[in-house]
Parts: structure tokens; C-alpha cells; sequence
């Protein structure tokens, strides 16, 4: 990292601050009352524009009719919780979640599985042709897609895998397995390879090296991965809309969709099975938040 | 950046140097290198197996005029074999500079440009707005965090639902424009509405992940820095110029990139949010994904094309960006 040399002229006033009796200093990162009072009304703004979306879908959730969203205000007199009854009795919302829960822990497994030796290897080791498979890594984090859909589609047409769960967790693994092994080689990286000299003085092979002393280490970024590949195999569109036929084995994503129809819309229906998708995975979510983005750009902090 | 260093090859006794002669040097190769190739053999293989064979297929097909009718299909207990033919590059030209290729290719191609750009800049500019705000010793800082966070937290495929109610006509955000007696624009029907309703769901959709990376990043810069650019005299903005710009830089250049390959294939969003109504506000992939899926008969070929396309545009732009940011002597944090 360059530090870019400062040019120091006179000292420059700070603006906006009364020069004249010495004030007792604030620590740094401390702002004056204006200024904290600024700072906080952006952030609850903010705050509130992040909010409002989803307490609005959990209130009209709430009310009966499925035109309710276009008159709000007659909800409070008559809200009730039919909505969700309905979604859950009489519903697939249960086919549903069970397609969801099988593709996405299918893919989550496979990839977590197949990636994590990868990960060490590029992590720990260079070997030639690495730098071509890294580039190769990367490129598949950016295939649209349209890239993959047609002659996958023709592919699993022809194995008659068309409208089965391993098929789409098939799919869903051609980008769960390079983005696991991306998120290790990273978390990888932050474990010390003081750690890999002692198992190698110790007399274990690079691979039981990696079996006994990393794996057990490495378990949060494990988790990292794990939880990464089940959220995007969750909240995937496009494969499970179009691969999938059966309205029993839609997944959450399409059959979501499936409320709004060319002729019919029961949008008090679909609100109410959006809340019920959202509370949970809004809840996991929140608990393993603080390493997501660790696991993102781990490297990248260091510098 | 890590150092490269070679565990695999540990120190063996009697460790020979390699020997000149292509043979013994493969075999040499081969025997200081296998314990990398195993360990990386799986995930080459599931690259090799679902990824590089379903390219070059694609490919094929790009070359043919393969639709739904064409193709092999099963119908009842009658398998029809595949009739289409080799056209060569064709369909690329026709995309490229065919009679409508401005309508089809080009609009898209320009329309898609311009969201990437839009969206990724306002991730980015709110974003780190956010983050340099959260940065700050603040009461309730960890409740502004965690609600800020929300809309990552909730998949997407939920939220655009919400947020599609919110726009229809006489939504909630048309009922709050008109209450403030401004004019209630059409966000789902009209077209120029339509792209500015896709940004606003998409940048509410991704300024999380740029604020927690940010803050991230912010939190690893090095509190002396801030405190000597001070008794040189720095005022805040030439502190966050100077300081807190560099500081954040390979962090950015990493969020960036993703931002822009995410954004750029972003699918759900602007599926979800108009479905097939929309033709003008589809930026390529789900133009693309029309193509192939919404419309009889599928166009296979000019899909798979398109996909290819739009893989070739990421993969010049990744490299231009890697080559741009290795002149400027930074890496890339993946």
C-alpha cells in the first residue's frame, strides 16, 4: 500500500469549529452534537428505508382480501392471521419447503464436500497450472445464467433429469463448488502455516496434515462456505423455474411465483408465504452474519 | 498477498535436483506436485463434468439453429431425434449486425451498461456512506447495524414480491407521492419508470453487502494514521482523502468487481419484478433467458448465444480490470 505523501502547508483551520477558548479535546471519532445528531438522522432514515419494505409485506400479510394492498388503510379492522392458516393448511407450502431444504443441503453437502482439499491446495501449495485455475475459479463466479441454462436444459433433458432434485442440485453444484473452494482458499489463508510446518516435522503426509490439524481449525470457515452455497441454491430463480414442472416439487422460489397467475392474483396469499420464508432464513441469517463477509474478502483486509 | 511457498514437496532425503529431458522432468513434476493435483482432482472434475462440458455444448449449439421444435424430444412414448443443422456463425452476426439487431442486441446491450453502472455506483456511494457513519462511536450503532443489514438478510425472491406491491399503481409509495401532491408515475407499466423502479429494488437489494465490506475494510485501518495525518494538520476530508481512500482500496477494488459480475447477471430482480411484461427494461440475461424459455418456439441457439456474449463481456472486463489495477499497483483481494 502506497501512503500517499501529505503536502502540510499551514496548519488549515478546521472548519466549522470555534477557535477561540480551548475546548477539552474529544477522543478521536467523536463528533460534536450537531454532528452526531446528523450522523443519527441519516442512519435512522436509512434504517427506516431498509425496514419499511419488509414490515410492509408482514402487514398486508395480515389482511384478507387479496386486494388489500391497494386500500392499506381498511387492514386494521380486519386484521387477522387467516392468511397464514390458509398458506399452511391448504397449501404445498410444505411440498415446497421440503424441495427448498432437500436441493439446497444436496448442494451445500456436494460442495462443501468436493471443495474443501481444493481450497487448502491453492491456499498452500503452487503447482503449475495454478494460476490458470484459479482464473478458472473466478470465471465461473461470473457465468450469466444464460450461459448454462440451454445446454444444460438439452443435457439433463436427455438423462431424463428434468424435473428432479439431482438434477438441479447438479446445476446448482457447477457454481456451489468453485465459489466453496474460493471462500476456503481464503479462510485457509488466515490460519498460520506455522501450523502446517509443525504437522510436516511431526512426520504427517500434506494430506493428513490437512485431515488432523487444518480441517478441525478451519470449521467456521467451513460454516462460511456451507451457509454461502445453501443461501444461493435457496434463493435461486431461474434453474428451479424452469427446470421443474411439477407443482408439488417446486422449490420456495417458484412456488412463491406460482400464487400470481396470468388470471388470478391472491397476493394476501402470497404475502403471507413470503413472511413465513423470510422470518426463518432472516433469523439463521442474522446469527452467522458477523463472518459472512470475512469470508468474502478476507484476503482483501489484510492488504 | 501470501507468499508462495510449497508444502507439498516437503524436504525428502537425498532430495536429487531435477534432471534436464522433458520425461524425467514431468515425472518430476509429477512427484513433487501429486499431492496438489489429488487434493485439487475433485473440484477439477465437477468443473470438467458440469461446467466445461456444458460450455462446449453450448457452444455447439451456438454454431446451429437448434429451437424447442428441432431439438430431441420425447413425446408420449415417441423419441424425436434432433434435425437441427450446422449454420456456422451466424447467429452471432445476426445478434451483432442483424436487420434488428439494434432492438434486440444493442438496446439491451446499452440499457444493461447503464444499470450496471447506476447500480454499482449507488451501492458503492451508499454503501460507504453508511459505513463511514457506523464507523463513528454512536449510541445504538449495533440496532442501526443489524436493521441496516435487513434487506440482505431476506432473500431476494421475497422481497421483490414486497416491493412489487408497494409499486403497483395505487400502491403505497404512489398513495405517499400523491399525498405529497407529486405526480404518481406508472413504476410498472411505463418504460422509463420501469428501469428506474429496477435500480431502486436492486440498490436496496445490495448496499448491505458493499456496507458490511466496507466497514470491514474501515475497521482494519490503522488508527495512528488517522492520528498523524491530525498533527499534520489534515482536516476530515483531506483525512478521508488521504487516509482513509487508500486504506479502503483493495477492499473496493474487490467489492467493485463482484458488484459489477453480480449486478451485470443479476436475474431475479428484474424477472420477478416485471416477468415477461417488461421487453424493454430486460437487461441481457433475462433478455437472453426470454429467448430461450419465455417464448415459443425456445430459441435454444440464439440463447446459448447470447449467454456467450455476455461471458466474453465479463471475461475482457475482469481482465482489463485486473491489468488496470496491477498498474496501479494493487491486488485483487480474490
Amino acid at each position: 500500500m502506497s501512503t500517499p505523501t501529505l503536502r502540510t502547508p499551514a496548519p488549515v483551520p478546521p472548519p466549522a469549529s470555534p477557535p477561540a477558548p480551548p475546548r477539552p479535546v474529544r477522543p478521536r471519532g467523536e463528533r460534536g452534537p450537531l454532528a452526531r445528531l446528523a450522523s443519527h438522522a441519516v442512519l435512522a432514515t436509512a434504517s427506516a428505508v431498509a425496514f419499511f419494505p419488509v414490515a410492509w409485506l408482514v402487514f398486508l400479510s395480515l389482511g384478507p382480501d387479496k386486494d388489500d394492498y391497494l386500500h392499506p388503510g381498511g387492514i386494521w379492522r380486519k386484521m387477522t392471521l387467516d392468511n397464514y392458516a390458509f398458506v399452511l393448511q391448504h397449501t404445498a407450502f410444505f411440498d415446497w419447503l421440503k424441495s427448498s431444504l432437500i436441493v439446497s443441503l444436496g448442494t451445500t453437502l456436494i460442495g462443501v464436500l468436493v471443495s474443501a482439499s481444493t481450497g487448502y491446495a491453492v491456499s498452500r501449495m503452487r503447482f503449475p497450472g495454478y494460476r490458470r485455475f484459479m482464473w478458472a475459479l473466478l470465471v465461473t463466479q461470473m457465468f450469466p445464467v444464460a450461459v448454462l441454462m440451454v445446454p444444460m436444459y438439452q443435457i439433463l433433458s436427455r438423462l431424463g433429469l428434468i424435473d428432479s432434485y439431482l438434477g438441479l442440485i447438479l446445476v446448482y453444484c457447477s457454481t456451489a463448488v468453485p465459489y466453496c473452494a474460493w471462500l476456503m482458499k481464503g479462510y485457509f489463508d488466515t490460519i498460520p502455516f506455522e501450523i502446517d510446518e509443525a504437522g510436516r516435522v511431526d512426520g504427517l503426509s500434506p494430506i493428513g496434515t490437512f485431515v488432523r490439524l487444518i480441517l478441525p481449525l478451519a470449521k467456521p470457515g467451513l460454516a462460511v462456505a456451507a451457509f454461502y452455497s445453501f443461501i444461493t441454491a435457496f434463493g435461486e430463480v431461474a434453474f428451479a423455474t424452469t427446470f421443474l414442472l411439477d407443482d408439488r416439487k417446486y422449490t420456495l422460489a417458484v412456488g412463491l411465483q406460482s400464487f400470481v397467475s396470468e388470471h388470478d392474483a391472491q397476493r394476501h396469499l402470497m404475502a403471507a408465504t413470503a413472511v413465513l420464508i423470510a422470518i426463518p432464513v432472516s433469523a439463521f441469517f442474522y446469527l452467522v452474519q458477523r463472518n459472512l463477509v470475512t469470508g468474502l474478502t478476507a484476503g482483501g483486509t489484510k492488504g | 498477498m501470501t507468499v508462495a511457498i510449497d508444502r507439498a514437496t516437503g524436504k525428502r532425503r537425498g532430495d536429487r535436483a531435477p534432471r534436464p529431458g522433458p520425461v524425467s522432468r514431468l515425472k518430476h513434476g509429477y512427484r513433487k506436485h501429486w499431492y496438489a493435483y489429488a487434493m485439487i482432482a475433485p473440484v477439477a472434475v465437477v468443473l470438467g463434468v458440469l461446467v466445461l462440458y456444458p460450455l462446449a455444448y453450448g457452444f455447439y449449439l451456438t454454431l446451429t439453429d437448434a429451437n424447442s421444435l428441432n431439438s430431441a424430444r420425447t413425446i408420449g412414448v415417441n423419441e424425436i431425434a434432433a434435425t437441427y443443422k450446422f449454420i456456422g456463425l451466424d447467429n452471432y452476426a445476426d445478434i451483432l449486425w442483424g436487420p434488428t439487431a439494434y432492438d434486440r442486441f444493442w438496446s439491451h446491450f446499452v440499457w444493461t451498461i447503464g444499470w450496471t453502472a447506476a447500480c454499482v455506483a449507488l451501492h458503492y456511494g451508499i454503501g460507504l456512506a453508511l459505513a463511514l457513519l457506523l464507523d463513528q462511536k454512536l449510541r445504538g450503532r449495533t440496532f442501526y447495524r443489524l436493521v441496516l443489514i435487513l434487506p440482505w438478510a431476506v432473500p431476494t425472491f421475497v422481497t421483490v414480491f414486497g416491493w412489487r406491491f408497494m409499486l403497483a399503481d395505487s400502491g403505497v409509495v404512489n398513495s405517499a407521492l400523491d399525498f405529497l401532491h407529486l405526480p404518481t408515475p406508472a413504476w410498472l407499466e411505463d418504460t422509463f419508470w420501469q428501469r428506474t423502479a429496477a435500480i431502486m429494488v436492486n440498490t436496496w437489494c445490495g448496499v448491505p453487502f458493499m456496507m458490511v465490506s466496507l466497514l470491514g475494510g474501515l475497521q482494519s485501518v490503522d488508527g495512528a494514521l488517522y492520528e498523524a495525518a491530525e498533527m499534520d494538520g489534515a482536516n476530515a476530508w483531506q483525512r478521508f482523502r488521504h487516509v482513509t481512500l487508500p486504506g479502503l482500496r483493495s477492499v473496493s477494488s474487490t467489492v467493485v468487481l463482484l458488484g459489477v459480475i453480480w449486478t451485470f447477471n443479476q436475474f431475479a430482480v428484474i424477472f420477478l419484478l416485471f416477468g415477461n411484461t417488461a421487453p424493454e427494461a430486460q437487461i441481457l440475461v433475462t433478455w437472453a433467458y426470454q429467448l430461450g424459455f419465455g417464448q415459443q418456439p425456445r430459441d435454444f441457439a440464439q440463447s446459448a448465444a447470447y449467454g456467450i456474449l455476455l461471458l466474453a463481456i465479463l471475461i475482457v472486463f475482469t481482465s482489463f480490470y485486473r491489468r488496470w489495477l496491477n498498474r496501479h499497483e494493487q491486488q485483487l483481494a480474490i
